[in-house]
């Protein structure tokens, strides 16, 4: 054994990362090189998390940074069937923008675009993007560093949009990483409503690394609507940078239907008074799927208002995990800050793992979080059963009811149909 | 605005009211940690050599191990090498009664209000004085001893029951359990033994007072209560301190067992000096304190927290025999610059197992308080249940107020609620109260013991007036 090998074992983020320095990011604009060099020199000082960290004490990621991804667009034509109830619909495969099957309407004083284009043509984009990132998340810089695309979304001053803008984000080969990016800046007094989707039909071990720039001005008002439909087997890392200004209101409802790992980052910073923030999830899972919810809140300034309601249905041997921080900084009087997690847990192989945090500094504030965990009331089954439904069926109007709160918060009334129609499909059959 | 300030002033001001310091000879090991300290405790008190090989063993473990920096806390560490590990006041022969206690020590319980005499005749309770980690003086020993109850020192545990001791120390709190834990475990000098036998119902609230007395002394405590099968104890533990200006480090041990179908009831109120209102000096509380629940069992933590710079402190239940049932209630005041880290952990492991928390913590001044909780249900403990509450209450601009919970369920059949609350007083509130003639210190206080009644109410009656008391001390007319 003296000739040992002489190469030296490299660390898995080297491995991770070997095979995407040699992609060509020269089509990029300048400012935008600079900001993936400077991520590529953060990423060294940085290394992936383990169960150690707090951050991620309860998912492991060892399943999703130990394999061989490469970024790369679909090699073939791709065949997707869009029936988007939208005149606005940007889509990406694999990462990269879809030219022929992406389509618009252009509305007055919206700007909805690929995130490329806007690189050439937005200023605002210039002077703010890759500004939300946090330094220490290494998936975030991953994303900064190697992204291709995304969809970028500027509304003017006082636009009120009419219909949802969709973005959507297929994933259509196996073992590739994508790293969605997204922009949306909204002015003072805008209002709109994004779909964002992520769907795999390649159904094997991909993995979506997203990230999300949110800007809110004064007194706009956002929603998002956001959809995972991952496959079995890949994974999904979702983080999402917001920031909102006085009076302005913020609305995210995320519905994680599947993937074998997905880890939601959703990370805003309500800097101004007067806020208003709705943070809404639901996730009905199955399989050995592993669902992991972090939201961070922090109200910086008086009169903020927010509400938080996550609900789970977990099955078979399914995980899931909540865990939503409340900040409350000083100068926060006057803040409302509810925050809520519910879980019906429907087999003995399932788990769930919640954490409701309230940091509070200020004093005249009213701050609550409630956890429960449980199943289906024994009672109310009997009751719909000696009403002549089936053990099934009265599972389903059961599940259907506690999913109700979240699904109603749905703005967008197409998205609303189909998570029902989900929740309709998945929970018939039941054990 | 005017009367508010004044009154927050007034509570801000208040000096310590048990700081004082008794003067005795006392017997110390020289300062630091090492075999050599571990070997001179354990022959100062005549240890058996299997004691001796367990410190030896924590120790080992100990230097590998890293002081714990997740608790939301921020102080300057301790220099553990810059400590007395052992400090005893001198050796007095067996006392017969309080006659022979030495009188500067009567005098120090005097001052405290906590009479021995008064409490032997009008209260029927037995207290087992320790003052700076050794016995001193122990009552109704014989009553217990006619029923079979042991009830004594540690060291004096050690000599005379080896056996139990030896079967049931670190069973709980292993000595690996964590860095302070394992700290007790090398260098614990004295603490409390209590053995109540089977099917016995301990006829007196068992009680303890603990002082630590000697600068720049760290008291490590080791206190065991073994419920037999079918028995039932009520075991109480109230300290204070006096004012000192250097951190000391109090790192102690609770092990509780109660064995099939028994219940221990474990009381604490903790009002150690909680450092000069600059934040200057005070105690470090790091306390590990754990029940273990064997089958139809039930354990009830009770604490009310007034004192310290810094708490650590979880006290637990391992919910491991079927059907057994873990409480924690628990009353945090800090005010001035306070911190304090503290909830409950339960872990369910045997089926319908039940357990209880209700946590109520209150801030003034510039403090934090945290709670940090875990609820664990394991995947056999099917039916489980759980309950918890923890609420904070803010007083002032300047203080914080957190919530922590862990809460993991591996299994369909078990119910666990957590809600946690988190305000201020409301002015209307007072205003009512203001409108029925009561002064703002009145209704504050009325305000504050309603909020804290759930937990007062789980204390034995001796200890609900102190703690009252102490609430009042503590909170007077401090309104944000």
């Amino acid at each position: 054994m003296e000739v040992m090998n002489e190469t030296v074992k490299m660390s898995t983020k080297d491995t991770f990362l070997s095979n995407f320095n040699l992609l060509d990011f020269s089509f990029d604009e300048d400012f935008s090189k600079d900001i993936r060099s400077a991520a590529k020199n953060t990423i060294e000082g940085l290394e992936f998390p383990t169960s150690k960290v707090e951050y991620w004490k309860y998912t492991r990621i060892n399943k999703i940074i130990k394999r061989d991804y490469s970024i790369s667009a679909p090699e073939n034509k791709v065949e997707i069937d869009l029936s988007v109830p939208s005149k606005n619909c940007i889509v990406l495969i694999n990462g990269f923008y879809s030219e022929e099957l992406s389509f618009f309407e252009s509305e007055v004083g919206v700007t909805f675009s690929s995130l490329s284009e806007a690189k050439k043509n937005s200023s605002v984009l210039k002077e703010k993007f890759n500004s939300l990132v946090k330094k220490d998340e290494i998936f975030a810089q991953i994303n900064s560093a190697y992204h291709q695309d995304g969809a970028f979304m500027h509304v003017e001053k006082n636009v009120q949009a009419e219909e949802p803008y969709y973005i959507l984000n297929f994933v259509d080969d196996s073992n590739i990483l994508s790293n969605p990016r997204n922009f949306v800046f909204l002015e003072q007094g805008a209002n709109v409503k994004v779909v964002l989707k992520t769907i795999n039909t390649a159904n094997a071990g991909s993995f979506t690394n997203m990230v999300s720039e949110l800007f809110i001005e004064k007194n706009a008002h956002f929603e998002i609507n956001k959809i995972q439909n991952e496959a079995d087997d890949s994974f999904q890392i979702a983080t999402e940078q917001v920031v909102q200004a006085d009076d302005s209101t913020f609305k995210i409802n995320t519905f994680t239907l599947n993937g074998a790992i997905v880890r939601n980052n959703l990370n805003i910073d309500s800097l101004g008074k007067n806020t208003m923030t709705y943070l809404n999830g639901l996730y009905p899972l199955k399989g050995k799927q592993h669902v992991d919810n972090h939201t961070y809140l922090l109200h910086r300034e008086p009169n903020g208002e927010s509400h938080e309601l996550y609900k789970g249905i977990l099955g078979d041997s399914s995980t899931g995990v909540f865990n939503g921080k409340v900040f409350v900084h000083r100068e926060a009087q006057k803040t409302n800050a509810f925050q809520s997690n519910a879980n019906i847990v429907m087999t003995d192989s399932a788990t769930i793992n919640s954490k409701p945090e309230l940091e509070i500094y200020a004093d005249d504030v009213k701050c609550s979080h409630g956890s429960t965990t449980g199943q289906l009331d024994e009672e109310a089954l009997f009751y719909l059963r000696a009403r002549g439904l089936s053990k099934d069926s009265a599972r389903a109007v059961l599940v259907n009811a506690f999913a109700s709160d979240v699904i109603e918060q749905i703005g967008v009334e197409s998205v609303k149909e189909e998570i029902e129609q989900y929740i309709d499909d998945n929970y018939q059959g039941i054990k | 605005m005017q009367n508010e300030d004044q009154l927050l002033e007034e509570v801000t001001n208040s000096e310590y009211k048990y700081g004082f310091y008794t003067e005795m000879d006392s017997d110390q090991a020289p300062k630091g940690l090492n075999e050599d300290i571990i070997r001179f405790i354990s022959a100062k008190k005549k240890e058996p050599e299997w004691l001796l090989e367990y410190r030896l063993n924590a120790l080992r473990i100990w230097q590998t191990m890293e002081e714990p920096n997740w608790a939301h806390l921020g102080y300057p560490k301790p220099d553990f090498q810059d400590l007395h590990y052992y400090s005893a006041p001198k050796p007095k022969k067996q006392l017969d009664s309080l006659d022979e206690v030495d009188p500067e020590l009567l005098e120090t319980f005097k001052k405290l209000g906590i009479s021995i005499e008064e409490q032997e005749r009008l209260t029927g309770v037995a207290v087992d004085v320790v003052v700076d980690s050794v016995s001193v003086a122990t009552s109704f020993k014989k009553k217990l001893g006619e029923l079979g109850i042991i009830f004594c020192s540690f060291s004096e545990a050690v000599q005379e029951h080896p056996e139990l001791v030896r079967k049931y120390l670190g069973t709980v709190v292993p000595t690996t359990d964590n860095f302070y834990a394992t700290l007790n475990s090398a260098v614990f000098t004295d603490g409390s033994f209590c053995y109540i036998p089977k099917g016995t119902k301990c006829p007196m609230e068992l009680s303890t007072y603990f002082r630590i007395n000697e600068a720049n002394t760290g008291q490590f405590e080791r206190t065991l209560v073994v419920a037999d099968e079918g028995s039932y104890v009520s075991y109480l533990e109230g300290c204070t301190a006096p004012m000192r200006d250097e951190n000391q480090l109090h790192a102690a041990v609770v092990e509780l067992v109660a064995l099939d179908n028994a219940e221990i009831k474990y009381s604490t109120i903790q009002n150690w000096y909680p450092g000069s209102k600059e934040g200057k000096g005070g105690i470090y509380n790091f306390v590990t304190k754990r029940g273990l629940c064997m089958e139809n069992s039930k354990i009830s933590w009770t604490q009310v927290e007034t004192g310290s710079a810094v708490t650590w402190k979880y006290p637990g239940c391992i919910l491991k025999g079927n059907n057994s049932i873990g409480e924690f209630y628990s009353v945090a005041v800090t005010s001035n610059h306070q911190q304090a880290d503290t909830g409950s952990k339960m872990i369910h492991l045997g089926k319908n197992t039940k357990s209880t928390i209700i946590s109520k913590g209150i801030s003034a001044g510039q403090a934090q308080n945290s709670y940090r909780g875990l609820v664990k249900i394991n995947k056999g403990a099917t039916n489980a249940r759980n309950f918890t509450q923890c609420d904070s209450l803010l007083m002032g601009n300047n203080c914080g107020a957190h919530t922590f919970p862990y809460i993991e369920v591996g299994n369909q059949s078990s119910k666990v609620e957590h809600e946690a609350t988190t305000s201020k007083i409301g002015e209307d509130q007072i205003f009512y109260c203001k409108q029925r003639g009561m002064d703002e210190t009145t209704a504050i206080n009325l305000i504050v013991n309603g909020y804290c009644k759930e937990v007062l109410n789980q204390l034995p009656m001796e200890f609900a007036v102190e703690a009252q008391k102490l609430l009042e001390i503590s909170l007077e007319g401090s309104v944000g």
